[in-house]
């Protein structure tokens, strides 16, 4: 019976329409579709999906709650593992995740695992009463370094077992890459302020514009702070350049900050609001990631006549999920693949025109298992662009690390880090998320924060898990 | 009480205006040579801003803001007893005070204010320290009987002469190089044209020369790279790199270029709001 029922598609804004607003692109199921969907799901006695998650949601229990139309419940029983479901039901990369391991995939589709999440917490979110009920305080103050995906994950665990929370923020606002990254169409920036008031409401304090490293150090938070743990969250916040001439002429951005413009300083409401962002006609996007099709679905909307990703890859290669290389190439964005630039050049004032750029084609497969591309010799050739935007990837950012003595990092710059306990070589200090792995996922860090969670709740406890 | 709260204003030329915010946190870890980022309110920019002074009993930061466009222009309307929004610090890595010997301290317009704690510092470390403080016209020329105060010996140089010396930092230079002063390191804080001006002289005389950048920024903790500062062959990033870098290798042409990124947005702020319409003083 239930195969019967195909999978129900989320209503979209049309392309056409979208690529000229930030509005979001996903407007979400009608309670109707979460229940058609919801009844797709064979209950089955062995979840193999719940292996799909890295906060191991309990998936068929809350889907089973939407079948029955107990939309509140089932936002209870998400909320048991994963404090900010708005966001991953969102963001989450549910295709190479949950969804590929539920049953109906190998036949058909998969249960929409993420869209009935997103449902399920914008219901809360409009419908649902602050549950309110805090914990008895342990007495315990832990220190979050960091209020982006792993550290606010990571804050709401700890908050619910009773500890003192308090979470530095380097910018003005906190969450992260939700807040600066991602932009308003995919994550609107309303449902983040909303799930870190939860956290607030939980008892979590938010320090904004205090940047560790700077005004307070780890070695200070633990001597003269009071704070028994620590966790550092800092993710992936310095961002890589080709090394190419030309990078430092006027037009050329690195994603962080044509993003971060766009979005933690809203200007695209520019100038109702006061930071500007600047978009030319022709847009280079270089990289293709989910950063690269934010950049390039940004500057669509921003304006741009002509946007294309430049990949030195194939299609196959991209790292960005499937949905967001659609919705990029749905709205128009043009995909330069096989090509990488080699040179930019500016006019006499000093803005880029155009990119010398060569062709490529795939060799044999490199470490990380994808086909390496080749350069193909006399293939130069140039693009006319007035905008370039490098969204090649980001590295630590050096500040926590750098005030930190003690703190062991690999030879990247990054926190090494137990791989159970997520315990650094600094007694009663964690790390997780980007700072240890390198630029990863949303879930991935929400992820580490609620392991590191756990652990420091277990070295709190005295049970000596860590060191 | 209110976090960031200006508890002092005090006007010090036409267009460029001082506060004293109280921010004690920041107060307590500043050193000279570092800077702030400040927000107004929901819909302002990041604006960064050098450290002018800093009283750690207080818990006050002390910043010098000119008015040269729209965001400094709202700022400069701010009254005692309001607040800014956000005020970050502090930022950047701090000069490097030690015992030099003699030390030139050049402050041009606005410059004279972060060249101010950077005086005191090294002077306190034991250098002899002298100041050459300049500006386009003697009504321009701030902070003179502060600088007095934490310099051995003051030179004024104004572009018209209508105070001190007619002529540039180069000419208060020469002036002291004169009278016999082995001159070890200089810091040369003002207009990226005077950086430039002095850079290029001090380089030819084999002086040791510091300069503070004042790039576009926006996060200012190293996470956007808007600030990119070419320093000899390499790309700095001057919110975390610096923003003090050696004057005698930072691309200044490259720097200037990229201060005029948002000249045009510059002026649709200014066209919508209140605020500017007069700028550029």
């Amino acid at each position: 019976m239930a195969l019967k029922i195909p999978r129900h598609e989320m209503p979209c804004q049309e392309p056409a329409v979208r690529a000229h607003n930030f509005d979001e692109v996903a407007l979400g199921y009608t309670e109707e579709m979460a229940v058609e969907e919801a009844k797709r799901c064979l209950q089955c006695k062995k979840p193999t999906c719940r292996s799909g998650c890295p906060v191991e949601v309990l998936i068929p229990d809350f889907i089973k709650q939407v079948a029955e139309g107990d939309f509140l419940a089932a936002a209870v029983t998400l909320k048991e593992k994963n404090s900010l479901p708005a966001i991953c039901g969102r963001v989450c990369p549910q295709e190479t995740q949950c969804e590929s391991r539920c049953i109906l995939g190998k036949k058909g589709e998969p249960v929409a695992i993420g869209r009935l999440e997103r449902f399920v917490a914008d219901y809360e979110i409009k419908f649902g009463e602050s549950h309110g009920e805090k914990p008895a305080p342990t007495g315990k103050k832990v220190a979050i370094i960091g209020g982006g995906p792993s550290g606010l994950a990571c804050a709401g665990d700890l908050a619910k077992s009773g500890h003192g929370v308090t979470v530095f923020e380097a910018l003005h606002v906190a969450g992260g890459v939700l807040m600066y990254g991602i932009p308003q169409f995919r994550l609107p920036k309303e449902i983040v302020q909303t799930e870190i008031n939860n956290l607030k409401e939980m008892g979590v304090e938010i320090r904004t514009n205090e940047v560790v490293g700077k005004i307070t150090s780890v070695d200070e938070l633990m001597a003269s702070g009071g704070y028994d743990a620590v966790f550092i969250g800092t993710g992936a916040g310095l961002p890589y350049f080709m090394g190419i001439p030309g990078e430092n002429l006027l037009g050329v951005y690195s994603a962080n900050e044509f993003l971060t413009r766009t979005n933690l300083m809203k200007g695209y409401k520019f100038p109702e609001y006061a930071t500007p962002i600047k978009v030319g006609k022709k847009v280079a996007v270089l990289g293709a990631g989910n950063v690269a099709m934010d950049g390039a679905r940004t500057a669509l909307r921003l304006g741009a006549e002509e946007v294309s990703i430049v990949y030195r890859r194939s299609r196959e290669e991209m790292p960005a999920r499937a949905e967001e290389a659609h919705h990029a190439e749905e709205e128009g964005i043009n995909f330069r693949l096989l090509t990488n630039p080699v040179a930019l050049h500016g006019d006499e004032k000093g803005w880029v025109k155009s990119m010398t750029c060569l062709r490529y084609e795939l060799g044999e497969p490199d470490a990380s298992g994808r086909r390496s591309p080749v350069p193909i010799p006399g293939s130069e050739f140039e693009l006319e662009v007035d905008t370039v935007v490098v969204a090649i990837g980001q590295g630590p950012n050096p500040l926590v690390t750098k005030s930190t003595p003690g703190l062991e990092l690999n030879r990247r710059g990054n926190i090494v880090a137990d791989p159970e306990t997520l315990a650094t070589s600094k007694a009663g200090v964690f790390a997780g998320g980007d700072i240890v792995t390198g630029a990863a996922t949303v879930i991935l860090a929400m992820g580490a924060g609620k392991k590191a969670a756990a652990s420091i709740n277990a070295y709190l406890n005295g049970e000596n898990r860590s060191h | 009480m209110h976090l960031y709260q200006v508890v002092k204003r005090r006007q010090l030329a036409p267009a460029i205006v001082l506060f004293e915010v109280e921010a004690p946190r920041v107060a307590a870890k500043v050193k000279p040579g570092q800077f702030v980022i400040v927000r107004m309110d929901e819909k302002s920019e990041r604006i960064p801003l050098t450290v002018m002074d800093f009283n750690r009993e207080r818990g006050t930061i002390t910043i010098v803001v000119q008015d040269v466009g729209y965001s400094s222009c709202m700022i400069n309307n701010l009254q005692e007893g309001s607040s800014f929004l956000d005020f970050v610090g502090p930022l950047g890595v701090p000069s490097d005070i030690e015992n030099y010997g003699t030390v030139v301290c050049m402050g041009g317009g606005l410059g004279i204010a972060p060249i101010y704690p950077i005086a005191r510092a090294l002077r306190e470390a034991g250098n002899h320290v002298i100041s050459i403080l300049g500006a386009r016209t003697a009504d321009l020329l701030i902070l003179r009987e502060e600088m007095a105060a934490v310099s051995d010996e003051v030179v004024i140089v104004t572009d018209d002469g209508s105070l001190g010396t007619k002529g540039y930092h180069s000419t208060g230079l020469d002036q002291i190089l004169a009278q016999g002063h082995k001159v070890e390191v200089i810091w040369a804080i003002g207009p990226m044209v005077m950086m430039r001006a002095v850079a290029r002289y001090t380089k030819t005389l084999g002086i040791k020369t510091i300069v503070s950048m004042n790039p576009i920024m926006v996060d200012g903790t190293g996470m956007c790279g808007a600030c990119r500062v070419k320093v000899g062959e390499e790309t700095k990033f001057a919110c975390v790199d610096g923003p003090e870098f050696d004057g005698h290798l930072v691309d200044f042409e490259l720097a200037m270029q990229r201060l005029a990124f948002y000249k045009d947005e510059e002026n649709r702020a200014k066209a919508h709001g209140a605020c500017g319409q007069e700028g550029g003083h």
